[in-house]
């Protein structure tokens, strides 16, 4: 098992090498970064609504009930631990955990089904690099893209907070957006979520492609790759929270 | 013309191919056929450069090609067009896409000049009208002329067909084959044929290649496959009553 781990390292290894090539072509680069950014990007812009609207108004409400036992600590302070939680965590690692699911999935899927259709084998005998060609623009889209539905995600996350807070008389909206505001910091609380997004977008795109372009066999195995793609992804994704928190804020 | 020479291959404990030689000729059909797990398939793959071989060399033209560099070898690629088994359409694409996508990859020509080549090759495989249809939803026949379409939009040197007809009904595999060697000969391609198909080896044979086992067991062409004595070849050609039928009525 340990050496199948390592020999997995370092054939995703060789793989990113290959991704990481001069694209035969710019303008079907292009093209294709376009047509993957409307497949991964836009349209997971629905799901990345309901999402954040619901876990902002979540987090309100068990903010509210921890802190509203206490007569001492004025309200506004529920809507700044919910930016906390939202724009540290929940926005960058919760949605990006989702998005491994839906884009992971769709990946491994794709470039599996690819494989052994032959596919891919056809790309190769053009003289097609087809882990640049397959690969590089779903990257590339993924990079450029989750941090705007990062961003989106803790606008959403904290209208929903504020919404639910006043819907439920948990805290008053006005008194949301103060709280928001209080002490807030650009760096901590945005650029650090989006430096977390880029790292978690790189693994997505990449641990999903290395798992589907990697099939052998056939409808099953596509299938197997699409768990795994999630399973490692999230995985890794977690891992990369754990390392990426200590270092951006220590 | 493209020579094999001394070709070994394994996989782990797997010998596969064990010292392979052949001549494969321009402007002739040359079919490889064997049973299955005589390593045909390893043998075509290996010739196409996506196995490296364990022994021997490969010969395009002279140019071997286990001394092409990175970027020569790129080149020779674009000179080579593969047929797969299964046709491996690229299923986003439609037909005139698939078709024009090597033009769109490695070539300088301007968009009136594409059109013009996918229209060229649509009408000379008779595919006309189905431009715009996606593989899923034209018949396997039509598949595989797309597959052939595609494989010589480029005009190349070197076919590579596996398996063309699998799959396909009697009268469908025979249009198949007709195409493949009236290409041949229009194109003065090599070109190289991996079947099981006792029809395609009558019908468009030009150098048979009879392989067992990793080794090459016989050579020789269409007319000469029926008269084989080779027992291998024999145990091969004559396994189905029909042509048990026909060696009879030949030997009378």
């Amino acid at each position: 098992m340990i050496t199948n781990f390592f020999e997995g390292i370092g054939a995703y290894a060789v793989l990113m090498t290959k991704v990481f090539r001069r694209p035969d072509r710019w303008r079907i680069f292009f093209k294709s970064l376009v047509q993957e950014i409307n497949l991964l990007g836009l349209d997971s812009i629905g799901i990345v609504i309901i999402l954040s609207v619901f876990m902002g108004a979540i987090v309100t409400i068990q903010t509210a009930f921890q802190l509203s036992d206490d007569p001492l600590i004025p309200t506004y302070y529920i809507a700044m631990a919910t930016r906390e939680s939202i724009t540290l965590e929940f926005s960058p690692t919760v949605v990006s955990l989702i998005l491994a699911g839906k884009v992971g999935s769709n990946i491994a899927s794709s470039l599996g089904t690819m494989r052994v259709s032959e596919q891919i084998d056809a790309l190769e005998v053009m003289g097609v690099n087809s882990a640049s060609y397959l690969i590089l623009p779903k990257i590339v889209a993924q990079l450029l893209f989750n941090p705007v539905l990062i961003i989106m995600s803790m606008f959403l996350g904290l209208w929903g907070g504020a919404m639910a807070g006043d819907l439920l008389g948990l805290i008053a909206f006005s008194e949301s957006i103060s709280g928001y505001r209080l002490e807030f910091i650009l760096f901590e609380n945005v650029f650090y979520g989006l430096i977390k997004s880029v790292a978690y977008a790189f693994i997505i795109g990449s641990v999903s492609a290395y798992c589907g372009y990697t099939v052998k066999g056939g409808a099953v195995e596509v299938g197997v790759a699409s768990t795994n793609a999630v399973v490692r992804s999230c995985l890794a994704i977690i891992l990369s929270n754990y390392v990426l928190t200590d270092l951006l804020l220590n | 013309m493209i020579q094999a020479k001394g070709i070994h291959k394994s996989f782990a404990a797997n010998h596969v191919l064990k010292g392979v030689d052949v001549d494969f000729y321009q402007g002739k059909v040359n079919l490889i056929i064997g049973s299955s797990g005589s390593g045909k398939t390893v043998f075509l793959k290996t010739i196409l450069g996506l196995h490296e071989p364990d022994g021997g060399s490969i010969v395009y033209d002279g140019e071997f090609l286990g001394d092409m560099t990175k970027s020569r070898r790129k080149l020779l690629r674009q000179e080579i067009g593969m047929v797969f088994q299964g046709g491996a359409l690229f299923d986003s694409m439609t037909v005139a896409q698939n078709i024009r996508f090597p033009l769109d990859m490695f070539s300088n020509m301007l968009e009136k000049e594409k059109e013009e080549r996918v229209k060229f090759v649509m009408d000379r495989v008779r595919l006309e009208g189905a431009d715009h249809k996606f593989p899923s939803e034209i018949s396997g026949g039509m598949q595989k002329r797309v597959s052939i379409a595609r494989a010589i939009s480029m005009s190349p040197k070197y076919l590579f067909c596996d398996e063309p007809n699998s799959g396909l009904d009697p009268e469908t595999a025979i249009v198949i084959d007709q195409l493949i060697h009236e290409l041949t000969g229009e194109f003065n391609m090599t070109t190289i044929v991996n079947t099981h198909d006792m029809n395609s080896v009558l019908e468009v044979g030009d150098h048979v290649i009879f392989m067992k086992q990793g080794h090459k067991v016989w050579e020789g062409t269409n007319s000469e496959v029926l008269s084989s004595t080779n027992a291998d070849v024999e145990d091969y050609v004559f396994k189905s009553k029909l042509f048990k039928q026909v060696r009879q009525a030949l030997r009378k």
